[in-house]
């Protein structure tokens, strides 16, 4: 069980995190979904007992980040957002350094690694430095595993990796849950949080919301249109230029929609793209994503 | 414990992964000594001296003519009396003159011990001492022949050593300790800062941070590895400076290697101290360079001397660790002091080093900042 | 985001490019022509060697062998003219942290020889765009990343190049501004500028007009969004490109 109450941290005049709680239960999957720059980075930081909270309390089981650091440190597995092992050792090198560091071995603890490490060990006397992004990210999740943690902490392991290695490493993680370890982890990929038990969508230090995603989906009550026509740019710019609009944002091959009206009328929406010429237009209400809700909350930290 | 080996056996690793730089740390010093000494050993070649022998025996004689057969002196000059030695140098063309005392060879044979005297004009201190310390091989080579001759239980030539124009003997030979004091900054200080500060550049310092590594044992980790590299740097330097170019080690060897160590621990600490205050390994290297490499070369004595300096530097030289370094190994070396004419340097060393070793273990963060 | 509507002349022509580290082949005989306006999605799994085509194409890399031309200009012997024809902005963002919007438009200014006098009004226009103008005396390290991206855009494409290169534009940006960015794209695309882009977020692959998908060192598929995913039988560029490389 994880506890942070309150927690703030700022950096000069930039505050990063702003008063932020949650919990996450024994054995969750909990991801913070946020871009860039949100207060993800901070927030494992004091997780893990490497920056202290400017105020606020963090209990790690039990124990306090501040206060009892050390006992934190030994049931945690740390992955940072960038790739941190050591490009001039070899990745059985690696391991073992990590292994020793931890007070375990490579050979106590293979099972446990075993479907991650298998996929690297062809290469396992190559230079960690010479490993391909997927591999890397391979072996940096081993050495984090390597002592048993009870919690693991993934700081944005899948940016700037492909979709493949991002659908394997979540793959991955699913297994390691089975084993009842903790896994905190966070993501810029909205559609990643489908995969979580429960997300915390994190934007410019404050937590949006808190929930299952199903639950967040489901909570939603603003209805998003899916609009697609010939032209999609020019239909963004009549979207945005209707009366009653809340937003309208690019969505792959649709535009989504969102009107401020809740009891909008589609056809009133549809005769209206026809009256400015679009042709071969779709228009349906579709069920929204994690993504539509992360903007609209955005915007509506925005507008506030 | 385990874990500490592990961590050692990993930095050892890196060293190995960049033989680059090991060359390089190894290659620094004997160039540098190469380059100090055949600068000044070519200009000993055919040094001319003159001869005082108050003795004019066989075993006097014997010596002469072993000193003139080598390569590098010439007679200019026999002389018949004291009077005669400044005008000697005075003319400019002798370097040395060599004094042999009266019954040198029936004191030789009675007593089992002859005198000498060699008296160098150290004007140009590098070459005075140069001279010296051949002229003192082929008398303790001669000194052999002898007892194997003799078949005596020993013979003791002794030789008292003087110097005309710079008794202080101000620069001499001052290369050997001025590169070791250098090469040890640049081996400890740099390399172990750099090495720390390389840690937080790639961020693997964070996950050091979070296994249960303790702080002092990620220190001694790293400075484990660049201990042995130094300790390993300062024998070449000694030794190639008193077998390729003679200079001496009148004191005590061991005393000469403790002082070597403690100059080593105290650069190392300065390292670790330096990388708590740098965040990348650029600024570590630059800190290193102004901030060690610098004052070793201009305020330690090393290449000015310090009694010409303004009073300012010379007070800041005062808390430049090189300089009492330097002092120390200057007066075991050259000078034969046993460790109590140089403790007081050693101890202003030792104080340097809890001072750095406390404010290192201070300021290095169990945390990221 | 629309069909294009007609094909125009070609900018980029490659043909049979090869590139080769020692015995590792990182580009396999890739052969393509990205047209004049287009929105040109250059896909592939991570170390698939969508990096080393771009460097060949930006001027940064001398293939090992083929034919290709950027901008009419031969890869070969003419980089320095396709590297003053081309606009390129990577993931890294080329912006000096420790200068102003202003200082980094005039730097890069300076650099592709923009007309001293054209600088200010057009750094203005440019700035209108994005809605930054009343920040431009401020330094780039204290905007927020979304902002950086803006700008790194509107310098990137400051001295009018006929094609830009974007390397993984939107990586980590929040969501909004990352459609802000596309846009910013689209109307760039509007004046006739040819956009060559590499992302990992696969909706963004529905905006391209075609789309290139890269798999160890080849090219795999190439088309419109829409014709792939009809051809491989799916829903979305998601299920597409898993379907494809794995």
């Amino acid at each position: 069980m994880i506890i942070a109450e309150n927690i703030s941290k700022s950096y000069q005049e930039n505050q990063a995190l702003k008063s932020v709680s949650f919990n996450i239960n024994d054995g969750e999957l909990f991801g913070f979904i946020g871009p860039d720059g949100a207060g993800k980075t901070s927030l494992f930081r004091i997780i893990a007992s490497l920056l202290l909270p400017d105020c606020g309390s963090l209990k790690v089981f039990d124990y306090d980040v501040v206060k009892q650091y050390r006992e934190i440190r030994q049931i945690t597995g740390y992955m940072p957002g960038r790739f941190s092992l050591y490009t001039d050792l070899s990745v059985e090198e690696n391991l073992d350094f990590f292994a020793s560091v931890f007070g375990t071995t490579l050979k106590e603890n293979y099972e446990l690694i075993k479907d991650i490490y298998i996929q690297i060990e062809p290469f396992k006397d190559r230079l960690a430095g010479k490993l391909s992004g997927g591999m890397k990210q391979k072996l940096a999740l081993s050495c984090a595993l390597i002592h048993r943690p009870r919690i693991l902490i993934l700081d944005e392991p899948t940016t700037g990796v492909d979709a493949v290695s991002r659908k394997e490493f979540w793959e991955l993680l699913d297994g390691l849950k089975a084993r009842g370890i903790t896994i905190i982890v966070s993501t810029p990929y909205m559609d990643e949080a489908l995969l979580c038990d429960r997300v915390a969508l994190i934007q410019e230090g404050n937590i949006l919301s808190v929930d299952s995603p199903g639950n967040i989906i489901k909570n939603y009550n603003k209805k998003v249109y899916s609009i697609g026509s010939d032209n999609n740019y020019r239909l963004l710019t009549d979207l945005r230029a209707y009366p009653t609009v809340l937003h309208a944002f690019a969505f792959g091959q649709y535009l989504h929609y969102t009107d401020s009206n809740p009891e909008l009328n589609i056809n009133d929406l549809g005769t209206y793209l026809e009256s400015r010429n679009h042709s071969n237009i779709s228009l349906q209400v579709i069920e929204p994503g994690i993504e539509d809700i992360f903007i609209d909350l955005m915007e509506t930290v925005k507008v506030n | 414990m385990n874990r500490f080996k592990a961590f050692v056996i990993k930095e050892f690793r890196h060293l190995i992964r960049d033989p680059r730089t090991v060359f390089v740390l190894f290659a620094i010093p004997v160039i540098q000594l190469l380059l100090f000494g055949f600068v000044i050993s070519t200009e000993i070649k055919d040094a001319k001296i003159a001869i005082l022998d108050f003795s004019r025996d066989d075993l006097s004689e014997g010596l002469v003519n072993k000193i003139l057969a080598s390569d590098y002196f010439i007679l200019e000059t026999e002389l018949s009396n004291i009077n005669q030695i400044e005008q000697a140098f005075r003319s400019g063309q002798v370097k040395e003159v060599l004094v042999i005392e009266n019954n040198f060879g029936r004191n030789i044979v009675h007593d089992g011990a002859g005198a000498v005297q060699i008296i160098t004009d150290a004007s140009d201190p590098n070459i005075a001492s140069l001279l010296d310390s051949y002229t003192r091989n082929i008398i303790l080579d001669y000194q052999q022949e002898i007892s194997n001759k003799t078949q005596a239980a020993s013979t003791i030539i002794d030789v008292e050593y003087r110097m005309f124009y710079n008794e202080e003997l101000k620069s001499a030979h001052l290369f050997v300790p001025g590169t070791m004091a250098l090469i040890l900054m640049l081996v400890c200080a740099l390399m172990t800062s750099v090495s720390i500060a390389r840690e937080k550049e790639l961020g693997t310092m964070e996950i050091l941070l979070v296994s249960p590594l303790r702080p002092l044992q990620i220190v001694l980790g790293k400075v484990v590895p660049y201990m042995v590299l130094s300790f390993i740097d300062m024998l070449v330097i000694i030794v190639i400076g008193h077998f390729v170019f003679g200079v001496p080690v009148r004191g005590a060897t061991s005393l000469l290697i403790g002082t070597g160590t403690l100059f080593i621990l105290l650069a190392l600490t300065l390292g670790v101290m330096i990388s708590t205050i740098s965040k990348t390994q650029q600024i570590a290297m630059m800190i290193s360079l102004v901030g060690m490499m610098l004052p070793t070369v201009l305020l330690s004595g090393f290449i000015f001397p310090l009694k010409n300096m303004p009073v300012v530097l010379q007070a800041v030289s005062l808390a430049m660790p090189p300089r009492w370094f330097l002092q120390a190994v200057k007066d075991v070396m050259l000078k034969g002091a046993g460790i109590a004419q140089i403790w007081h340097y050693l101890a202003i060393m030792f104080g340097m080093l809890l001072f750095f070793i406390m404010v290192s273990v201070k300021k290095f963060k169990i945390r990221l900042d | 985001m629309a069909e294009l509507q007609t094909r125009t002349e070609p900018v980029i022509t490659v043909k049979n490019m090869v590139k080769k580290f020692g015995g590792f082949v990182a580009n396999d005989n890739l052969n393509f022509e990205v047209f004049k306006g287009e929105i040109f999605g250059f896909l592939g799994a991570n170390g698939a060697g969508k990096t080393t085509a771009i460097k060949i194409l930006s001027g940064l890399s001398i293939p090992t062998s083929g034919e290709i031309k950027v901008a009419g200009f031969d890869v070969y012997t003419q980089t320095e003219l396709i590297k003053r024809n081309i606009g390129y902005m990577s993931q890294k963002f080329s912006l000096y942290e420790d200068l102003t919007i202003k200082e980094n438009f005039r730097f890069y200014a300076g650099v592709y020889r923009v007309p001293q006098k054209e600088i200010m009004p057009r750094m203005m226009d440019a700035l209108a765009e994005v809605g930054l103008i009343k920040y431009k005396d401020r330094l780039i390290s204290d905007l927020p990343l979304g902002w950086k991206q803006k700008l790194a855009f509107s310098i990137a494409t400051f001295h009018n190049p006929g094609i830009v290169f974007l390397d993984e534009p939107t990586s980590g940006v929040d969501p909004v501004a990352r459609r802000n960015f596309w846009e910013q794209i689209f109307k760039t695309v509007q004046k006739g500028t040819t956009v060559f882009v590499t992302t990992h977020y696969m909706d963004e692959a529905e905006y391209c007009n075609r789309v290139s998908i890269m798999d160890k060192g080849k090219i795999v598929a190439l088309n419109s969004p829409n014709m792939l995913k009809a051809a491989y039988k799916v829903d979305n560029m998601f299920d597409l490109f898993l379907k494809i490389v794995r």
